[in-house]
């Protein structure tokens, strides 16, 4: 160059400005571009799901049929919770966070399949378009469960799309799940031990074993539905020789270590939240780490639960009884080693706080009301009520959904490097706690009233019940709108992070904010145990050259 | 909208409801006491040890293992309570008793059809007595279902295929929901009906107004003959199929085995006559899949079971099988006419 432009002060090189333009992203090979595609991709689905959860609040609003018919009601819920967990739940946190942060976190510069993960975003979308085009054109009405021989014989909707919108979307869970298997064993800087690692990483290598193991089993499933309703090879309908409750077998064998996917990565969120904002290690780090890989193991052995009242032997009733009794221990330990971490430590109620308090008390409740289901007498009871829809959202959306928001908060300035509105983030955090107990708490009540699951109309002695959650509803919708203000706002008027704006000790908050494409300058080398406070920051890593 | 009752608990209309309540208000309590436990401590921690110096940096967790191991030892002892109690309430459940009033039930995309041994048949209507069991045998024509009445506290899926049952006994006279509380398809909100417990008295007058027809073994015994089963099931051992007498509910050798002949046995054997063969007999039976409908083969199986296994029943057995084999009523029913007028059967 001949001339010297005008001396500009240049932004420091980072992920996001690395490159630019649309094809800098959409053939990028940097997780962490990966995960922001992730994070946009499943907003996106998150919004569908919330607009058709809103529609089917109003309309239990009253117990008649006022705003939609029946069928379009079932495809209301079916979609709900197809996009919610398939498209949402499932790649929530390991796609995004996971995604960004385990290199990060373990010293990589990258996962170890950086082109099977862009790979894998692709066949998510894949998965997430077909699934649009099953909604525009008219929808699937079997519930996301897909009962035989209900859905195999019986439904008009398009549930043979629908089966292979999953079937490929299973793909992007299974191959994330590889990829971090992979780069947990392989990738993991000089130093990092095992137990060294970041109880995230624990909690997402444990997701990732049932991801491995248990999608495939979904997507088999899926392909002997297609195959009975397509070409009415009997499986599952009786009337063509099969076993309709052969198919719940199947199903859950993949669904209920499903609900650990989602759940798993929020727990290894708030134990990385509740260390940092009580500033020291969380108490029985071991503890925490193998319960993680209890729950995987023992998340297997319990799914026959769901079929208590399908004419499942008593027997073996007792026998997933019991295992999912023991499956509740593990989950136990952790919430108690969480609370005694902030027994006389050095508690900051900062959002992502906030968030992961809100989690621990919603998951608390999530979890204790499953022994309510695991006990058999009450299960005949309770089974297929509004009870159980209040559990598993207090799982899901208090538990799964409140780690993801408190992650999401806790390293939005490692992902952005901007720092969002801390006023208006705690409001909406309050917000969200107080609109999720009131939409769901009463559906406990409901669904111990009797009202069953996946009704559109109702005796009217359930609406009191019903008016309440449509009004919790409402402001749960609020507080969950609120972070694409203040968050979307901080991407410019945010003031800059820093690159340990908590004052946390794991190896992500020891480089940029955002990070560099290649992460970290020098390889670090790891000298310290995890979250080792006394020692202050940054003494845990020796930079080498 | 009443506003001045608003509902917590369902009514406890049958027997096992305060059983089943009573575990109910021990999860409540035990889980509510742990809830508030972990959420006091949160807000006192959150309160007491809030943040007062950037600078202070507190040391590790003091507690170690006896900690994990207590808190790991109470949830599994209490939780193993919950599993015990639980358990032994499902066997009580699951278990019909020995003198229940049987009754047939059969689901189909979006309503219930019901049948009385006596032959009253109803449609999203269940008329009982108080203060007897009740037992129903189900199956549905489609999909599944689930036959739930929140005021028993008693529910159990409804299988295409084959035959579930669910057991309880009314206590309160009154009227009660059933609803349908598995998916079944477009209508299913509408899938539901109402439960009609009766004084014993006003049961029978009840009963008297229906089953013109007769009782279901008798329309049993009449499809049997309109099928041409007869031909082959002889009395008197002769057919070339196996004689029905004193059968039900006995063991009987088959190709795959010792089997006994219930319900189910019965059903499948008419819809798919070639799964157990009878030892000494010949694959010759016609395939009655689709032949049959569920009611006709409700009315066959109570057909089979009129005709034993009780030896009174047998010697009143006439060949040709047309001696009123219906008449006969298995041990625990209750006759539901016993002044022989209006549903009696007439003598053919």
């Amino acid at each position: 160059m001949i001339t010297t432009a005008p001396v500009e002060v240049e932004a420091p090189k980072n992920y996001i400005n690395a490159e630019y333009g649309l094809k800098s992203w959409l053939l990028t090979q940097d997780h962490k571009r990966i995960a922001v595609l992730y994070l946009i991709s499943i907003t996106f689905f998150f919004l569908i799901g919330g607009i058709f959860a809103t529609l089917i609040r109003l309309e239990l609003a009253t117990p008649a049929a006022d705003l939609v018919e029946s069928n379009t009601y079932n495809k209301l819920f079916t979609m709900h919770g197809i996009i919610m967990i398939f498209l949402f739940l499932v790649p929530s946190i390991p796609a995004t966070l996971g995604n960004f942060l385990i290199p990060l976190m373990i010293g990589a510069k990258d996962l170890a399949f950086p082109r099977i993960n862009l790979l894998s975003w692709y066949i998510y979308i894949l998965g997430g378009i077909m699934t649009l085009y099953v909604m525009v054109t008219g929808g699937v009405d079997t519930g996301w469960t897909f009962y035989t021989p209900l859905s195999s014989t019986y439904s008009n909707g398009y549930v043979i799309a629908t089966a292979c919108a999953i079937f490929v979307a299973g793909f992007s869970s299974i191959l994330t799940g590889l990829n971090f298997v992979v780069t947990i064993h392989r990738m993991r800087a000089p130093g990092m031990t095992w137990f060294r690692l970041p109880l995230f990483v624990w909690a997402h290598y444990a997701t990732s074993l049932l991801q491995i193991l248990g999608t495939p089993v979904l997507a088999v499933t899926l392909l002997l539905l297609g195959l009975e309703r397509g070409l009415h090879i009997g499986i599952f309908d009786p009337a063509l020789g099969g076993d309709p409750v052969l198919f719940q077998h199947l199903f859950w064998f993949y669904s209920h270590p499903a609900v650990y996917i989602m759940i798993l990565p929020a727990m290894g969120v708030i134990s990385e939240v509740i260390s940092t904002f009580c500033r020291r290690a969380p108490m029985g780090y071991t503890f925490i780490a193998f319960s993680s890989v209890a729950i995987a193991v023992f998340g297997f052995l319990v799914w026959g639960h769901h079929l208590f009242v399908s004419s499942q032997s008593v027997y073996a009733g007792m026998v997933f009884s019991v295992l999912s009794y023991l499956v509740a221990i593990p989950s136990a330990i952790k919430v108690f080693n969480w609370t005694a971490t902030m027994y006389k430590g050095s508690v900051l109620l900062s959002t992502p706080m906030l968030y992961a308090l809100g989690f621990i008390g919603l998951f608390t409740i999530g979890g204790l009301t499953g022994l309510f289901l695991a006990a058999m007498g009450m299960d005949v009871h309770l089974t297929d009520t509004y009870f159980v829809v209040a559990h598993f959202h207090y799982i899901m959306v208090g538990g799964a959904i409140l780690g993801y928001l408190a992650g999401l908060h806790f390293w939005w300035p490692k992902i952005t490097g901007r720092m969002y509105s801390e006023a208006w983030s705690r409001i909406s955090a309050v917000i969200v706690f107080v609109g999720f107990n009131l939409t769901f708490f009463p559906q406990f009540v409901l669904g111990y009233l009797g009202m069953p699951r996946r009704y559109h109309v109702y005796p009217p002695e359930f609406q009191i019940y019903n008016v309440l959650s449509s009004a919790g509803a409402s402001v749960l919708g609020i507080g969950l709108l609120l972070p694409f203000v203040y968050l979307a706002f901080s991407l410019k008027y945010g003031a800059l992070a820093g690159s340990n704006p908590w004052g946390a000790t794991g190896l992500e908050w020891q480089t940029d904010s955002p990070p560099t494409t290649e992460n970290f300058a020098i390889t670090p080398v790891v000298t310290a145990e995890a979250y080792d406070y006394a020692a202050g920051q940054g003494a845990k890593t020796v930079v080498v050259a | 909208m009443d506003t001045n009752h608003i509902p917590i608990f369902p009514e406890q209309a049958s027997a096992i409801a305060g059983s089943v309540d009573g575990l109910y208000a021990f999860l409540v309590l035990t889980t509510a006491f742990f809830s508030l436990l972990i959420a006091v401590l949160i807000v006192y921690f959150a309160i007491k040890y809030r943040r007062r110096s950037d600078d202070y940096i507190p040391g590790p967790v003091h507690g170690g293992l006896a900690l994990e191991i207590i808190w790991s030892v109470i949830p599994l002892g209490l939780s193993m309570v919950m599993f015990a109690w639980g358990a032994s309430l499902f066997f009580t459940e699951s278990r019909p008793p020995d003198d229940s009033l049987e009754i047939y039930v059969t689901g189909k995309q979006w309503m219930w059809k019901l049948q009385h041994m006596e032959g009253q048949r109803e449609m999203n209507e269940l008329h009982i007595p108080v203060n007897r069991n009740i037992k129903l045998t189900m199956t549905s024509e489609d999909v599944i279902h689930d036959f739930f009445v929140p005021a028993f506290r008693s529910k159990s899926d409804v299988l295409p295929g084959k035959y579930t049952t669910e057991w309880f006994r009314p206590t309160k006279v009154g009227t009660y929901h059933i609803f349908c509380a598995e998916y079944c398809g477009t209508r299913h909100s509408n899938m539901i009906g109402t439960v009609y417990v009766m004084e014993p008295n006003h049961y029978a007058e009840w009963l008297a107004t229906g089953g013109a027809q007769g009782s279901l073994a008798q329309r049993g015994e009449a499809l049997f003959q309109q099928l041409g089963c007869v031909n082959c099931h002889q009395t008197d051992g002769q057919g070339r199929c196996p004689n029905l007498i004193g059968v039900f509910g006995k063991p009987v050798r088959t190709n795959v085995g010792v089997v006994t002949a219930d319900a189910s046995y019965v059903r499948e054997s008419i819809l798919n006559p070639g799964a157990k063969i009878v030892d000494g007999y010949q694959n010759i039976m016609p395939v009655f899949q689709g032949l049959v409908t569920e009611e006709g083969l409700q009315q066959l199986i109570e057909y089979v079971r009129s005709l034993g296994p009780t030896a009174s029943d047998v010697t009143r057995i006439q060949p040709g099988g047309s001696a009123g084999g219906g008449h006969a009523l298995p041990p625990g029913r209750v006759d539901p006419d016993p002044k022989g007028k209006g549903v009696s059967p007439p003598q053919q």
